[in-house]
């Protein structure tokens, strides 16, 4: 009997659509449980929201967006980490001037024109079925980084556990807070076009608290996260197909439905 | 043989508030130094100073004849106050100890780690715990498991940062034991910041009573006469009876 293929999956846009959600859900699943545990799920937010301020100078200057925010966001998680340890603010603190700056900057830019505004919108709300071959080319270049930041796996999750620890260990946990909030930065830069501004948060955090409700070490709840995701966007983006909804919301929201599930069956 | 800690008019200011002022003593190596001092005398920052966490402002510090931000990770093991753990942090109490091998959180454990750590659980009495979440860890039992990480290597500087906390008198005693142990199998020092005087003033070699300044220091029969429990805590309660009863 021949097997045959399931109908989303013959079309070249659904290929694409598949390929790019499986990378870049499985990377912030990577990360998910990073931001979970440090409590950096705020960061993940402001950073997404910095995005869109370099997203508007990509457009108003008629460059590519992703090319532009990807140095803005990361300068503005670089300030973030500075201002938390050059001052006595608090991270959340930081995030919240540092991304407020961002989107005025990015409003103030998109106020001098409408003419951009359908480009604004693919990048506020994604369009995961518009993915072009380009746009996979970044999530295999962002899937390929992840890969190599996986080696310090072992190292970031010990400065996660007790910094003061890590720190009489000399390792350098100063260092490893940027490359993460770099990291993210990058993510969410990759992502905004595919998933949207204003749901990459989602991703970066519901796969790794669903997690960590069932996982019994770091490395299960790493494994778990990742399940989660990709799991999530593969399903989500299957049924948004036959329910004929928006992709995003719906991967997003059949994340935070298990995330749910989860929490009421594991509840103590 | 060169001290274990030289300190030289060390102080140490955040902004114009002086947590350390002009300390200065040595500490021989092999000895068990317990820091006793009210809150706020400057003990952890003086810890931090020795791990290299926290730069002098001024004067100069030696641990283990090195300036202490040059010492590599293994010569110093350390515990550190039970509340700078997340411990929500999803983990066994083993994977904790392993760590005390290598700087790195376990992918996974192999055979040899997991022996090493129960072996060392099993010397602090904590074998029972080994596959227990942090998360339902007590504050004593959590200690005993940051001292098994600490036996997982040989360092030639233990320090502890009030290591007795929460346990209680039985387990505070094993913990003096394991210390004293530990000193005399890797001929190393301690240093170790403590509320119990009791505790101190049995098991530890030398003691120092800190009040952002040197109140006394010397050998743990000598230092911490009545009057200067008097002139740091303002108040000498059972401390000064107890002294008294060391010195009858």
């Amino acid at each position: 009997m021949a097997i045959t293929m399931p109908e989303p999956l013959t079309y070249a846009f659904m290929q694409r659509a598949l390929i790019a959600g499986v990378l870049l859900s499985a990377v912030a699943g990577y990360f998910s449980p990073f931001i979970v545990q440090r409590r950096m799920a705020f960061l993940g937010s402001g950073l997404a929201h910095a995005a869109f301020g370099g997203v508007a100078l990509g457009i108003v200057l008629q460059f590519d967006p992703v090319l532009v925010a990807l140095p803005f966001t990361i300068l503005i998680g670089i300030g973030i980490v500075l201002i938390r340890e050059k001052t006595e603010l608090a991270g959340d603190t930081a995030i919240g001037i540092l991304f407020a700056v961002a989107m005025a900057v990015g409003i103030l830019l998109l106020s001098s024109t409408q003419q951009y505004a359908g480009d604004v919108m693919t990048y506020l709300f994604g369009s995961i079925l518009a993915v072009q071959n380009a746009d996979l080319a970044w999530a295999g270049g962002l899937t390929a980084l992840t890969l190599i930041c996986a080696r310090w796996w072992p190292v970031w999750a010990y400065a996660t556990v007790d910094e003061r620890l890590a720190r009489v260990d000399r390792l350098h946990v100063k260092r490893i807070e940027l490359a993460l909030v770099i990291s993210v930065a990058i993510m969410i830069v990759v992502s905004a076009k595919i998933i949207g501004i204003l749901l990459v948060s989602a991703f970066l955090v519901l796969p790794g608290a669903t997690a960590r409700l069932v996982a019994h070490s770091f490395a299960g709840m790493t494994a778990w996260s990742c399940t989660f995701a990709v799991g999530g966007a593969v399903i989500g983006l299957l049924g948004s197909y036959y329910t004929d909804v928006p992709s995003g919301p719906a991967i997003v929201l059949l994340q935070a439905g298990v995330f749910f599930v989860v929490a009421a069956a594991t509840r103590r | 043989m060169t001290p274990a800690i030289e300190l030289e008019n060390l102080s140490v200011k955040f902004g114009e508030v002086a947590a350390l002022r002009t300390l200065t003593l040595t500490v021989p190596s092999g000895a068990f130094l317990a820091i006793i001092g009210p809150n706020g005398a400057g003990k952890t920052t003086l810890l931090n100073t020795l791990t290299g966490m926290s730069p002098p402002s001024s004067g100069t510090v030696h641990v283990l004849g090195q300036d202490p931000a040059s010492l590599d990770g293994d010569a110093i093991g350390y515990i550190p106050q039970v509340k700078t753990l997340d411990r929500h942090f999803p983990a066994r109490a083993l994977e904790l100890v392993v760590t005390g091998l290598r700087p790195r959180w376990p992918w996974r454990l192999n055979a040899a780690d997991r022996t090493a750590a129960m072996n060392a659980l099993e010397r602090t009495g904590a074998a029972d715990v080994a596959e227990r979440p942090l998360s339902a860890l007590s504050g004593g039992e959590l200690q005993r498991v940051y001292l098994a990480r600490c036996l997982m290597r040989p360092s030639k500087l233990l320090i502890l940062d009030e290591p007795g906390a929460g346990l209680d008198v039985a387990g505070a005693a094993a913990m003096h034991h394991v210390i004293e142990d530990y000193i005399a199998e890797h001929n190393a020092t301690a240093v170790m910041i403590t509320h119990d005087w009791e505790g101190a003033r049995n098991h530890a070699s030398h003691v120092l009573l800190l009040n952002k300044r040197v109140v006394a220091f010397g050998p743990a029969g000598e230092a911490g006469t009545e009057q200067q429990l008097l002139e740091m805590f303002g108040y000498t309660g059972h401390l000064a009876k107890t002294h008294g009863n060391h010195n009858a």
